[in-house]
């Protein structure tokens, strides 16, 4: 059987990712263990952010209040000593979600510009909200009590077992993104982005399919705050903050919206970058602007659209 | 703390002075939006580069009044040459476009004020002609400058008032703010237009930030805080409409500033002071935005909307 | 006549000071293909959309397979069995032409809510696809990109459309619009093959298409109609050649 272009660049990049921590460990730079998980987090996040965006057209300036809320759905259990894993995950993905849908059901009944506006309105409610929890550290947030308990061999505490859980959570997000965006409801999804009035025309009522496309990716989010809580083991409504949401916005382009590979480079990449970029000088914002409006210009089609070859693009 | 008349009076006209600065940002972003379906998340670096800009020709001159007076022009310069050297080729694309390239205009301002003025926020004073307060009534007395903030606004109101209902630029506008396409095909210099659109979006953001200076503080970052707020403002009031900005601010500003001012006390006659405490500043920060969504509940497209209802 | 299937009364819409339906009344018969003709500004358009659901009339009412629409949104009505054709082309670019069918299949074919199974090998989905393709003339294109697609072509896939989602009633918005001569004889040689099978309103200019296809012919002028009858009727009417043929044409 002839492989194809992409499943060879897939399993590539399975691969390097699986070697990181033996790789680390010979090398003794736990440094990049560290760095590669934070990308596969963000990549998570991206991803999530992809489905609703790169397939459903909606775009949702707000993508980082759901990991805020995964975040402190796990730091505040952990604050009154409750650690285990799988009530504060369920919890960070089911609080997600439900404000995914509060969210959705108001925003989606507007599109375009005031789409955007009322998204991103909406998630800074939501870090003012945080930084008013005084008992939680307000404004300077809080660290995490202990990483998440799950029993058995998965102790979190251990970088490597970390990593191997996360790389996990990404490859089951992406397979079972993949059949999602090729089924009934992903066909929905992308017929409506792609022209919503012939969509109704045909007989589709788009609002309950785009409604639940988002809960879908606020829950993933959610998953991904609770992750990305464990890592740094501290978390604060900077989580939450708009700029945030432009960050991994930006990792679902430059990767390439709509293929869900895609935003995975784009994390690593962006990641990549501004550690590069913040260790030339403090000032490395001001050469990340002018980057992102280049590629916003000029390379609108993403990088894994130019490694993996234009056939990539799901239509 | 005792809710007299006085302090209520005093916290609506602050909530007045609020508005105000929220419409001063609003008319601009929202015939930029009506007119050249432009999403600009960097309207905020405009009222932040006439924050900077009036502190540092006030310093200059060392007058507050040549100051703003000198960093109004200056900010509509810097308006017309980000439109014509970032913005101009984002009127065709799509918003998601629109939001990423803006959004990375916001990193460049911010990162470029830190470079030029640094990091630490910047204090200034209300200059010596305008601080003090003034009877406004009998007992009840208010800054002066808060009071020029307010007469401003109004001032500016009534200007872009008669600008957009009178003038025959302002006739375009409010055609182009309905019917873009038309417009364009009814010869009217469509580049022109926009670019002059702009800038005084522009600028007004700026004379906003200059105001600003006195009362909050300036430093990097300083316009996206109010930027949400002024979303908010254009989404209650409706996209394209400054009558709707007028009034989706002063909604605004005075749900926010009563918000903050009373919802601590007034929860606290209903539910144990400590509790109170806790839910009074949480709720008080939530309140615009909640008032945003009972809106949107009932009209998605806003109160008063350029494009009308089909 | 029998119940009619397609009944309107004193449909009458505003936009703003202007009054673009003024009351209309029609009734199209089952199995008939009723055309609706008239002068530029006659409001046609706007009919159409309250028709099709677009636009919600200020008063009047909508009657279609003896249920009230009048207040169903399009998705609603399509679902129950009216589809149309829009006058700017409007089909799904980024898909295949059989994609472009298929999800018209889907769209009547149950709850879409279905993670799982790949829709596009769904043979209950891409089986009625392929026929309706077939039945315009599409079949070889099956697989090509609905945006590749010549512009005669891609009125076809909308009529494909439309037909895979076995409508009662099919809501043609000038199918030969922007056609050459050619294509337009053979877009209405194949309407014709629709002609008592279905029930069609067809809304056109090209007054050959019209006199062709035809069994009823309504007359809209200022957002009224000011006649109906068969095409010979409404040929000699006087006061449609007045309004809209003109004396000297007819």
């Amino acid at each position: 059987m002839a492989l194809s272009r992409r499943t060879i660049v897939l399993a590539a990049g399975c691969l390097v990712l699986a070697l990181v921590p033996p790789i680390a460990a010979l090398t003794n730079q736990p440094y990049y263990l560290d760095l590669f998980r934070r990308m596969m987090i963000f990549a998570i996040a991206a991803v999530s952010l992809d489905l609703i965006l790169g397939y459903g057209g909606m775009v949702s300036f707000g993508h980082a209040a759901y990991l805020g809320i995964g975040a402190y759905a796990v730091g505040i259990p952990a604050f009154y000593g409750v650690e285990n894993g799988w009530l504060q995950w369920g919890l960070a993905i089911a609080a997600s979600a439900l404000a995914a849908a509060v969210i959705g059901a108001i925003s989606l009944r507007t599109s375009g510009v005031s789409f955007i506006m009322i998204t991103l309105a909406f998630a800074q409610m939501l870090y003012y909200l945080g930084i008013s929890l005084e008992t939680y550290g307000g404004d300077n947030g809080m660290r995490l009590a202990g990483r998440s308990r799950f029993g058995g061999p998965i102790d979190l505490r251990e970088p490597a077992v970390f990593y191997y859980v996360v790389l996990a959570l990404l490859v089951l997000l992406l397979v079972l993104g993949r059949r999602l965006v090729a089924s009934r409801f992903g066909m929905v999804i992308r017929a409506a982005k792609s022209n919503e009035a012939r969509a109704r025309a045909i007989g589709f009522s788009p609002f309950r399919y785009k409604l639940t496309a988002f809960v879908i990716a606020g829950g993933t989010g959610g998953l991904a705050g609770a992750l990305l809580a464990n890592q740094t083991e501290y978390l604060t409504p900077d989580f939450m903050h708009w700029t945030r949401s432009g960050e991994i916005m930006f990792m679902v382009i430059l990767g390439g919206m709509g293929t869900l590979f895609g935003p995975v480079i784009g994390a690593v990449v962006l990641l990549l970058l501004e550690d590069l970029l913040s260790a030339l000088t403090a000032h490395w914002q001001i050469i990340l602007g002018p980057i992102l409006i280049l590629v916003v210009l000029f390379a609108k089609r993403g990088l894994f659209g130019l490694v993996a070859g234009v056939e990539t693009r799901d239509g | 703390m005792a809710i007299t008349l006085g302090l209520v009076l005093e916290q609506t006209l602050n909530g007045l002075q609020y508005g105000v600065m929220l419409f001063l940002m609003a008319a601009g972003l929202t015939l930029v939006f009506g007119i050249m379906n432009l999403v600009n998340l960097a309207h905020g670096s405009f009222y932040m580069v006439g924050a900077y800009l009036a502190t540092a020709f006030t310093e200059k001159t060392g007058s507050f009044v040549l100051g703003v007076a000198l960093a109004l022009p200056a900010t509509l310069l810097v308006g017309v040459l980000v439109e014509i050297v970032a913005l101009r080729t984002l009127y065709e694309r799509d918003h998601l476009d629109q939001v990423l390239a803006t959004f990375g205009l916001i990193l460049f301002f911010n990162e470029l004020v830190a470079i030029v003025w640094g990091r630490a926020a910047i204090f200034t004073s209300v200059p010596q002609f305008l601080s003090g307060h003034f009877r406004m009534l009998p007992g009840l007395p208010y800054p002066t400058y808060r009071a020029v903030i307010i007469l401003v606004g109004i001032v500016v109101a009534v200007f872009l008032w008669a600008l957009v209902t009178r003038t025959r630029l302002g006739m375009r506008i409010r055609a182009g703010a309905s019917n873009r396409t038309m417009i364009a095909a009814l010869g009217v210099d469509i580049r022109l237009l926009y670019t002059l659109v702009f800038g005084l979006g522009a600028a007004l953001a700026g004379l906003a930030g200059a105001m600003a200076g006195p009362v909050y503080s300036v430093q990097p970052g300083m316009g996206e805080g109010i930027l949400i707020q002024v979303f908010v403002v254009i989404v209650i009031g409706g996209i394209g409409s400054i009558r709707g900005a007028i009034v989706g601010a002063v909604v605004v500003g005075m749900a926010d500033t009563l918000g903050r001012a009373f919802l601590k006390p007034l929860l606290a006659t209903m539910i144990s002071p400590p509790a109170a405490d806790k839910a009074g500043p949480a709720l008080a920060s939530m309140s615009i935005y909640l008032l945003m969504a009972a809106v949107l509940f009932f009209r998605p497209e806003g109160l008063f909307p350029a494009r009308g209802r089909s | 006549m029998a119940e009619a299937l397609l009944a309107v009364r004193g449909l009458i819409k505003h936009f703003g000071g202007l009054l673009a339906s003024a009351g209309i009344d029609l009734d199209v018969a089952p199995g008939e293909t009723h055309a609706i003709i008239g002068p530029n500004g006659a409001g046609k358009t706007t009919f159409i959309g309250q028709l099709a659901g677009d636009l919600r009339p200020d008063a009047g009412s909508i009657r279609f397979a003896d249920h009230d629409v009048t207040r169903l949104d399009t998705p609603h009505r399509a679902r129950r069995g009216l589809a149309r054709s829009f006058q700017v082309t409007s089909i799904f670019r980024d898909f295949s032409a059989l994609d472009n069918v298929a999800l018209a299949v889907q769209a009547h074919a149950g709850s879409s809510f279905a993670f799982w199974r790949r829709a596009r090998v769904e043979p209950a989905l891409r089986d009625p696809a392929r026929a309706a393709l077939e039945s315009v003339g599409l079949g070889g294109r099956a697989h090509v990109l609905a945006a590749s697609l010549a512009h005669g072509e891609q009125r076809q896939l909308e009529i494909a459309m439309a037909l895979a989602t076995r409508p009662r009633l099919l809501l043609l918005d000038e199918p030969v619009a922007g056609m050459g001569p050619e294509e337009s004889q053979k877009m209405v040689r194949f309407l014709g093959t629709l002609k008592g099978r279905m029930t069609i309103v067809l809304v056109e200019h090209d007054m050959d298409a019209v006199f062709t296809l035809a069994d009823r012919i309504s007359v809209l002028v200022y957002g009224r109609i000011i006649a109906t009858g068969t095409p010979a009727e409404v040929r000699g009417n006087e006061a449609v050649r007045r309004a809209y043929l003109g004396e000297d044409q007819a």
